[in-house]
């Protein structure tokens, strides 16, 4: 059985939205990158090394996302521009609680 | 007209260099040729989690398949080049075709290097660095089985820890004294002996392999004098740059292609970035390194060389290995006449090793220690002195010393 897909918009920093469906278990950071939403760069493939998929989360949201590991903490402190709705989403998984989530998308990912 | 550029090989750097190019304007064409069945992929998952079977096979993929058309980059797989004729400016390939270029960049990746001994033909000898080859591995990678896993390196450990978490027999064959011996300090492949015996892996140190034996089949494993039962054998001894097609054309290949820092070769019109190249990296040696970063950073300067935006490479080298729950990541190059620092206990599963080098960070080994491995690249890239107490001390947090 494939499995279940929810929405995701993605909003980049010139304010153009995409809104596509990504599958669970995927991460946010993977969704972006199949639905070649441009504004993620996620050089290192998902293995949290990076801090290049950094992601503002809308404020209805940030309430249902797991909170940060030590580990992506650390990256956040290094991407451009973090501010307190700062995620790196290739942390963030796709699960029924995160269907329609709002992103916004940094205007850059390399500081 | 528009200038054409051709990338052959499709892996991460040739990915690279086609997004970095469209980023920095390039509107000509451009081709890219891999000899795989399959478009650009993320190799580090393969002895992973994809061998764990709980990453499929999509998610192995840089790109959307939409991607390509979107960006404008024809993808020719299951193709390899045959020759490069630098005076025409045209590469010949295994289908036939001849592609004319302006730009040329190599992005051939390495390959794995093989034993060589009796038996090493033998069905049941796997290597991994291809998602055909994890597939192959995958079928016969079952609980209760027996795998040798020849090379104490970042692949075979890596296997050793998926294996021990199927329920596989795992013996682990290293001819040097200790693990991972090209890529860490002793003292962290100390700690990961002791995190793999742990498991339940045996590890054979200082046992090099002579010989496998079997019937029609590897059944077993001829090292150090002794013979081992083995129903599986993993070959992970390194790999080797794929030089040949430079190499034939002229390049100057000394154990990768060599390139300058703006990842040029000496030809004007061609250029080469990721495992196969060989530069004089920050430190100011020639070297060869076989990781993601160097694909990523040095395909950016290759795009933006070609665009004549030319930006010396300095970056940082980093890499990272995922062993059962431990995250090793380092940055920088260590030497053995580094001063080691330790920050963190070993028993508490995450720690950090710092080399000093003439008073400032060289490179950091950090286990399970984001902040550490963090604070330290910055340290490394800014070559700032500091003290090795600091370093050590618990109580002064990473962040105040960035």
């Amino acid at each position: 059985m494939p499995p279940a897909k929810y929405k995701v918009t993605y909003i980049e920093d010139s304010g153009k939205a995409h809104t596509v469906e990504v599958a669970e278990g995927w991460s946010l950071m993977e969704g972006a990158v199949k639905h070649l939403i441009p504004g993620i760069d996620a050089d290192c493939g998902g293995a949290c090394a990076c801090a290049t998929c950094q992601v503002y989360v809308a404020p209805e949201w940030q309430a249902k996302l797991p909170p940060k590991s030590d580990m992506e903490e650390t990256m956040l402190d290094f991407a451009p521009d973090v501010k307190p709705a700062s995620r790196l989403s290739c942390q963030l998984r796709m699960g029924a609680e995160l269907d329609g989530i709002v992103l916004h998308l940094p205007k850059t990912q390399h500081a | 007209m528009a200038e054409s550029i051709v990338i052959i090989g499709a892996g991460q750097a040739g990915i690279q260099a086609v997004e970095s190019l469209r980023k920095e304007g390039f509107t000509g064409a451009i081709t890219m040729v891999g000899d795989e069945a399959y478009p650009p992929y993320q190799r580090p998952p393969l002895s992973k989690a994809y061998l764990l079977g709980s990453f499929e096979r999509p998610r192995l993929f840089l790109k959307a398949d939409a991607y390509y058309a979107e960006a404008g980059c024809e993808l020719i797989l299951n193709t390899s080049a045959k020759a490069i004729h630098r005076a025409e400016r045209g590469v010949e390939l295994s289908n036939g075709r001849t592609l004319a270029y302006d730009k040329l960049l190599l992005t051939t990746g390495a390959r794995v290097r093989k034993l060589k001994c009796p038996g090493a033909e033998l069905a049941g000898v796997h290597y991994l660095k291809t998602i055909a080859d994890v597939d192959g591995l995958q079928a016969v990678f079952q609980s209760g089985k027996r795998i040798a896993i020849v090379g104490g390196g970042y692949i075979g450990l890596e296997v050793a820890a998926v294996g021990a978490k199927r329920g596989l027999d795992v013996t682990v064959f290293e001819a040097m004294d200790r693990l991972m011996a090209r890529a860490v300090s002793p003292a962290l492949s100390d700690f990961y002996a002791r995190e793999h015996q742990k498991a339940g892996v045996k590890l054979k140190l200082n046992t090099g392999v002579e010989a496998f034996e079997g019937n029609g089949k590897v059944e077993r494993v001829i090292a150090g004098g002794q013979a081992y039962e083995a129903d599986i054998v993993l070959v992970g001894i390194g790999v080797i740059p794929c030089q040949e097609l430079a190499e034939a054309a002229g390049l100057i290949c000394t154990d990768g292609i060599m390139v300058d820092q703006n990842a040029r070769t000496g030809d004007p019109h061609i250029w080469s970035a990721g495992d196969c190249t060989r530069h004089t990296g920050r430190e100011g040696h020639e070297i060869r390194l076989e990781c993601v970063q160097n694909a990523i950073d040095q395909a950016k300067h290759a795009a933006l060389s070609m665009m004549d935006k030319h930006k010396t490479y300095s970056e940082v080298p980093w890499f990272w290995s995922d062993q059962y729950d431990l995250k090793l990541q380092i940055a920088g190059l260590a030497r053995p006449s580094d001063r080691l620092v330790l920050r963190g206990d070993p028993a508490a599963r995450k720690f950090a090793a710092f080399h000093l080098r003439d008073g400032a960070v060289a490179a950091v080994e950090a286990v399970n220690a984001a902040p550490e491995y963090m604070i330290g690249k910055k340290l490394v890239a800014d070559g700032k002195k500091i003290a090795a107490e600091t370093l050590a001390d618990l109580s002064i947090p990473m962040k105040q010393m960035a």
